[in-house]
């Protein structure tokens, strides 16, 4: 994917342009979760613990889901502000050129500021690893890296989702909230906090759980049953992007017989 | 009178569009009000770390919280404002026969008050229906209610005064962006948004009470609950109305000073 | 080359409620019309050809022109450009084709418009021998040299019109799908455009389909005009025919030493008189000219004449009255 480089490099280009308010930006964007974060840390100050969970381990959990959702709004950024090229006419622009849609969205728009919320999702997840007594092998690293890789991709596929609406409807296009902003700040605890309806929901329909609370137990210790259930916990995630894109599929075919 | 009816009709006509936008949002709060809930009983299930804050009261904190979002958020930012005076086209304004500061405040309580009177009604039909103990408890006593109406506008004046300050500090940065984001989120936090306050820490407790935003935030919604008795309350109000006269003050005082800026400077 | 046989395509766009009931009763339900943008589409262009794209606003030249380009996927009717059904074999299909939407830009706004140029490279996948050569070939031609280091945002829009044009060439397309390309332009920008379809047109037989509204545009370009109005063609012929049918008026101006009678000329009408000054229309379908000329010079002492053709404009007004649109 080496167009993808190219577009990464010449959207970048284009956004230093900007500097001082780029790094206004990314600094204000660290501060955002730092402030939810600092929230999460008194409520346990004054708690102690959250279901059986202690602070650092719901730390990492947070780390995890924190760091996932910012890598994923830094480079699907295309997908996230979909509507706006669908207004302009862009996107016929894409249907032009010998390539496919989805590495031409993709391509179209990186939000390079939310480094500032990256740093913050790392420097917590750093924080939570030095402080958690785990014994750390391959398999855990493993583990680790595919639950932030494969978190990210749940929430491209939701940000596909929700470009996807866009080709019948820009209205209304605030529920992704929901699930994209409304989906991290919930994730960002152990599913287990929640009703069963939700930890259902967040299972099967956007399975959050894959890379929230089951590869957290094996990594914390806790799982009992072969590893390699819960190692593969995030790949079953990852299979969630596949119904997301033939969505979009559908729905560039619905743009090309209706026009704009 | 017809003129008027048509205005309202029109108006009215406008306001449907807005459907789908108010019922996304709708939407979107009423999500947000359970996750926090459902944090929250999680974290209460613990023992009685929260006994100065019943869960009674903090699920009301919560869902008053979202219903009056629009009231409490600093992000909220005029952008016909801002780019007035970036691009110095502020000029214009001074050809007004009104004075300026009442003029633009007036507009931010419009914005707001207009947001928050679309979509507080339909939440709060769903969440006093609500299964316990995510319902929304009414008041406990008329007067509670009838100050908590009271603090809760004088409370959205407090606000907007910050917000004019934040406002006009961009005549000095000339960029919107950084430091309202800065104090918008650090403003949220001291109103109690990310963690109730009666739940911080007692020295952070301390540190709120110094700062203007829990006046129109914690402090009407705990009215509401009862947790603030009648007579505490009626100084909060004072308090509320001290904090605006000093904003309004410096708001004013600044206001003036950039306009001798821009007039000198000629933008 | 380009073929399209009985294309048609309808949209259903929803009905705006107005009043108050209408808007309660469109909040459960939608209410459609149909409208058919294309019917019955027929024509044939051959390669390296100019071809002029006229027609009133919402006539269903944007559509055609997106059938064509494999945006659209038509209801009925079949196209072949090329060999290709454009919306078919979308992405093999377009590496052939180049398209200028007139108020769209396709470059990349905040960077030097070498970088733009470099990525389309990268898209295309241009080779790196090809894309030096024809590189070199449009910046001579449009004249880019010191343009192509500037960020597209400092550009003018005569300037930026002529990066556009030439990213949409870079990747050496056979058809050129210009769509509105002198909107806005200044008048030097306007013939450097001109030029420039021209040459590449003659030097490299790009086969170029132009849309516009501007008809002095089409009268320095296109040999061919086709006329879309109301979703058909009305008009598939050359502007020369065209000027044949209705452009047999000319406009006649004369200047002479002061007479205070007004003129008569029979089979002439007079547009506007003056004691200096003349305009007549005449109809050379039944007087000539020539014999114009004579009667007017037996009633004065004429200092200037001036005779001018029907401008395109009026025309196009004129075959737009013959089909009623």
């Amino acid at each position: 994917m080496k167009l993808y480089v190219k577009y990464l490099a010449i959207l970048f280009n284009s956004q230093m342009q900007y500097r001082m308010s780029f790094w206004l930006l990314t600094v204000g964007q660290f501060f955002v979760p730092f402030s939810v974060f600092a929230g999460l840390y008194l409520m346990f100050q004054r708690f102690g613990q959250l279901r059986g969970w202690s602070f650092f381990e719901t730390a990492l959990c947070y780390g995890v889901i924190h760091l996932a959702y910012s890598l994923a709004e830094c480079f699907a950024r295309g997908f996230d502000s979909f509507s706006g090229m669908i207004v302009r006419g862009d996107f016929d622009r894409v249907l032009v050129r010998p390539r496919s849609t989805e590495l031409q969205v993709l391509g179209s728009q990186f939000e390079f500021t939310r480094l500032g919320r990256m740093l913050q999702g790392a420097v917590v997840l750093a924080w939570a690893l030095y402080k958690l007594p785990i014994a750390w092998d391959a398999a855990k690293a493993a583990t680790l890296a595919l639950m932030i890789a494969c978190g990210v991709l749940i929430f491209a596929g939701i940000f596909i989702l929700f470009a996807t609406m866009c080709f019948w409807t820009v209205q209304g296009l605030e529920i992704a909230n929901i699930f994209t902003d409304g989906g991290s700040e919930m994730a960002q605890y152990p599913l287990n906090v929640y009703r069963k309806w939700v930890v259902v929901f967040f299972t099967f329909v956007i399975p959050f759980a894959c890379v929230n609370y089951l590869p957290l137990l094996y990594l914390l210790g806790r799982a009992d049953g072969p590893p390699v259930r819960y190692m593969l916990q995030p790949l079953a995630g990852m299979l969630f992007l596949l119904p997301c894109l033939l969505v979009w599929r559908l729905g560039v075919r619905h743009y090309r017989s209706t026009g704009s | 009178m017809r003129a008027y009816l048509s205005v309202w009709r029109l108006r009215f006509l406008q306001g449907m569009q807005y459907r789908t936008a108010a019922l996304a949002g709708i939407a979107t709060q009423l999500f947000f009000g359970l996750v926090f809930i459902m944090v929250y009983v999680a974290f209460y299930e613990q023992g009685s770390s929260g006994s100065n804050f019943p869960l009674q009261d903090l699920v009301s904190y919560v869902w008053l919280q979202q219903m009056f979002l629009t009231f409490i958020m600093l992000w909220f930012r005029d952008n016909e404002i801002f780019e007035l005076i970036t691009t110095g086209n502020i000029a214009y304004e001074l050809c007004r026969p009104c004075g300026l500061y009442p003029f633009w405040f007036a507009k931010l309580i419009g914005q707001r008050l207009s947001s928050a009177a679309l979509r507080c009604w339909p939440i709060l039909a769903i969440v006093l229906f609500l299964p316990r103990p995510y319902r929304l408890s009414p008041p406990p006593s008329l007067a509670a209610l009838a100050l908590f109406a009271a603090s809760l506008l004088v409370g959205l004046f407090v606000v907007v005064s910050v917000s004019m300050l934040l406002h006009l500090s961009v005549f000095w940065t000339l960029s919107p962006t950084g430091s309202t984001l800065m104090v918008s989120v650090a403003g949220e936090f001291f109103a109690g948004t990310v963690i109730p306050v009666p739940l911080m820490p007692a020295w952070l407790q301390r540190v709120c009470d110094f700062l203007p935003f829990r006046w129109a935030a914690d402090f009407p919604f705990r009215v509401y609950s009862g947790q603030i008795s009648t007579g505490e309350a009626l100084w909060g109000i004072a308090a509320q109305l001290a904090w605006i006269a000093g904003l309004v003050a410096v708001g004013m005082l600044s206001l003036r000073r950039a306009m001798r800026r821009v007039v000198v400077q000629g933008g | 080359m380009i073929t399209l046989q009985g294309i048609g395509k309808s949209f259903k766009v929803a009905r705006r409620a107005a009043g108050l009931r209408q808007a309660a009763k469109a909040l459960f339900v939608r209410e459609y019309t149909v409208v058919e943008a294309l019917r019955d589409i027929t024509f044939r262009i051959g390669e390296g050809e100019i071809v002029g794209y006229i027609g009133p606003n919402g006539a269903g030249k944007s559509t055609s022109i997106k059938v064509m380009s494999g945006i659209l996927v038509p209801d009925t009717g079949t196209c072949r450009v090329m060999g290709f059904t454009p919306w078919k074999e979308r992405t093999a299909y377009v590496k052939n084709i180049g398209v200028v939407f007139g108020q769209r830009s396709q470059l990349w706004w905040d960077v030097p418009v070498i970088d733009s140029f470099r990525l389309l490279r990268d898209i295309y996948k241009i080779p790196a021998a090809e894309y030096a050569s024809q590189l070199t070939l449009l910046t001579e031609t449009l004249e880019l040299g010191g343009l192509l280091q500037t960020p597209v945002r400092q550009l003018s829009l005569g300037q930026r019109m002529r990066c556009e044009i030439a990213a949409s060439l870079l990747h050496g397309p056979r058809i050129l799908f210009l769509d509105e390309p002198t909107i806005g332009l200044d008048a030097v920008s306007k013939l450097a455009v001109r030029q420039f379809i021209r040459t590449i047109n003659r030097e490299k037989g790009v086969t170029v389909i132009l849309t516009t509204h501007d008809m002095s545009d089409i009268e320095a370009l296109a040999g061919r005009i086709l006329m879309i109005g109301k979703g058909t063609l009305l008009y598939d012929g050359t502007l020369s025919d065209l000027r044949g049918r209705f452009g047999s008026h000319r406009t006649v101006t004369v200047d002479y030493r002061e007479n205070p009678r007004p003129l008569e000329l029979p089979g002439a009408k007079p547009l506007s008189w003056t004691p200096e000054r003349a305009v007549f229309r005449v109809d050379t379908g039944q007087v000539a000219i020539a014999d114009v000329l004579a009667r007017l010079s037996e009633q004065v002492e004429l200092l200037d004449v001036a005779i001018e053709a029907k401008p395109v404009e009026e025309l196009i007004v004129e075959l737009y009255r013959e089909h009623r649109i």
